[in-house]
């Protein structure tokens, strides 16, 4: 059996995928990116296969991603995570046109053809705002574990209105709505909006067409996806598979290659 | 004597300054904002009363400034803080032509004309990477508190590049340079090179011209200054240690004593005046 892997590094947490030839995940392994960006994708890859009891060998092919890419040493190419998302999306759901992928510290809005290729895509490359540390920023404000803040969010019910925009400022806009004695549901609801209306904004600069699939880590989060949907008036897709949908995408880059027979002839370096 | 109170409510510090009637400052005091803001500028006005051995009943009259001005209760009068900076920096340099302003949360701009008047101005209050939250971030980043970034700085050899696009974003910026061997120091000098960009590019905006005189909290770093000079390869004046965030503080206080005089000019019997109670 031949086996291909994703590595996505991301700017916080670097996810590996294993699949099968029958497109099939096998496996899933996540762990903190750090300073060490080279180690952390070995030690998300080396997860991985513990995880589908696949051997180091059976991999043919590794297909590096997200914005530590070329520190996959071991990955035998290269793939912008922009074309991870789209395929991985459209894989999940055939249906997909426009993708919102939410990571740690950017946000991608992403057009895609039927067949998963990119059309166009627009993301904050200047400004943290509107991303995954917006609701960081919240979390440490608020002393509120992030695995907490979606379902917090959804018991709000007057949300605020954040005016900043920028998320270092918005950490002490928290902390003054907190003073100002409003509940922490509703703050955190209003953050919740506030990322949604600039996520909404970054689609629309290219296109909502549905359906629309949410990837990234922030996709695990219940408040950010009836925000999303509120804001964008549709019911975007999201999978069990959306933190990893960047992973998913690149070994099913990997799996091409495999499948067309462009395996390297030596094993891979350090594999 | 009659005594104003000119009350700074900063982003996050709040400034009092208490000045008799020959504009020499008799007490001042400092705090950080928080959220309670009619509280805190209450607090810094009587605070600096105390700390001149006054009464709030020596007080004549309370002029408030800075973000939180319209929070201040007990106040005579409101100005904003461009043009309380502008009276307080031409007190001290009667040839200042821009101003340059950096606060923990603001970057302000202003180009004065002849008359101490503002004429144009540009602030940042959108984005933490032009602000002193900036130089926080980046010193907390490597554990340092925002105390330390003086000392720190004050050893460096070198400035590393720091894009200073984006306060969040340099996190990872400075992670990569810690883990191939950057000191601190030099990371922190960067920092303060990219917010000196920033100011600049602020400070061209409003058609800038000597003098310059730099305030605020975040010029009290000396590195800061020497900077601002080597990018404009221009003196600058830096109003004495702590002076230097005082700025609009005395610029509204002393803007109290003008209409003082003026009040008297006009018969008004400034002690009976009915006042709120501060």
């Amino acid at each position: 059996m031949a086996y291909a892997a994703g590595v996505d590094v991301g700017s916080t947490q670097t996810k590996a995928v294993v699949v099968d030839e029958a497109r099939r995940i096998v496996s899933r392994a996540l762990t903190d990116t750090g300073a060490n960006v080279t180690r952390a994708a070995e030690g998300a890859f080396q997860q991985a296969l513990a995880a589908g009891d696949v051997r180091e060998e059976e991999v043919e092919y590794v297909v590096g991603t997200g914005y530590g890419r070329y520190k996959v040493t071991f990955g035998n190419t290269q793939v912008t995570e922009i074309s991870c998302h789209g395929r991985g999306a459209v894989q999940m759901f055939p249906g997909t046109r426009t993708v919102v992928d939410m990571g740690g510290q950017d946000t991608k809005a992403i057009r895609v053809a039927p067949n998963g290729e990119i059309i166009d895509f627009c993301m904050n490359d200047k400004c943290a705002a509107g991303t995954g540390r917006f609701l960081g920023a919240a979390s440490s404000a608020l002393n509120i574990p992030l695995d907490q803040l979606g379902p917090t969010a959804l018991r709000g019910e007057r949300p605020v209105k954040i005016s900043t925009t920028c998320t270092v400022f918005a950490e002490s806009e928290v902390l003054s709505w907190l003073g100002r004695g409003k509940k922490i549901e509703d703050i955190l609801l209003g953050v919740h909006q506030s990322i949604a209306m600039r996520s909404a904004g970054l689609l629309r600069r290219v296109g909502v067409e549905e359906q629309v699939t949410f990837t990234g880590g922030v996709a695990r989060n219940v408040a950010m996806i009836e925000t999303l949907n509120a804001k964008l008036g549709l019911q975007v897709n999201v999978s069990e598979e959306s933190h990893y949908m960047g992973a998913v995408g690149a070994a099913l880059f990997a799996l091409d290659h495999i499948l067309a027979g462009r395996v390297p002839a030596h094993p891979r370096q350090g594999a | 004597m009659r005594y104003t109170s000119g009350i700074d409510i900063g982003s996050t510090y709040t400034k009092a300054i208490i000045l008799n009637q020959d504009d020499e400052i008799v007490g001042r005091a400092m705090l950080p904002t928080g959220f309670q803001l009619p509280e805190v500028a209450e607090q810094a006005h009587l605070q600096a009363i105390a700390a001149a051995g006054l009464e709030p009943s020596d007080v004549d009259y309370v002029v408030a400034t800075g973000f939180g001005r319209h929070q201040a209760q007990f106040v005579d009068v409101q100005v904003t803080d461009l043009t309380a900076a502008a009276r307080g920096a031409t007190s001290f340099f009667p040839g200042t032509r821009t101003i340059l302003d950096v606060g923990g949360q603001t970057m302000k701009a202003s180009g004065l004309t002849d008359g101490a008047r503002v004429k144009s101005f540009r602030l940042n209050d959108k984005c933490a990477a032009g602000t002193g939250a900036f130089l926080e971030k980046t010193a907390r980043y490597m554990g340092f508190s925002t105390e330390e970034i003086g000392p720190l700085v004050a050893t460096s050899k070198e400035a590393m590049s720091i894009s200073g696009v984006c306060a969040v974003f340099a996190e990872s910026e400075v992670i990569n340079h810690l883990s191939q061997g950057a000191a601190p120091a030099d990371i922190m000098h960067g920092a303060i090179v990219s917010l000196v960009g920033r100011s600049v590019q602020l400070m061209k905006r409003v058609r800038m011209e000597p003098e310059f005189t730099l305030i605020g909290g975040i010029l009290r770093f000396s590195t800061m200054v020497e900077v601002v000079r080597r990018e404009l390869n221009a003196q600058v004046n830096v109003p004495e240690g702590a002076l230097v965030q005082f700025i609009p503080a005395y610029g509204a206080a002393f803007l109290g004593q003008r209409r003082l005089r003026k009040l008297e000019a006009e018969g008004v019997d400034i002690k009976r005046r009915a006042r709120a109670p501060a």
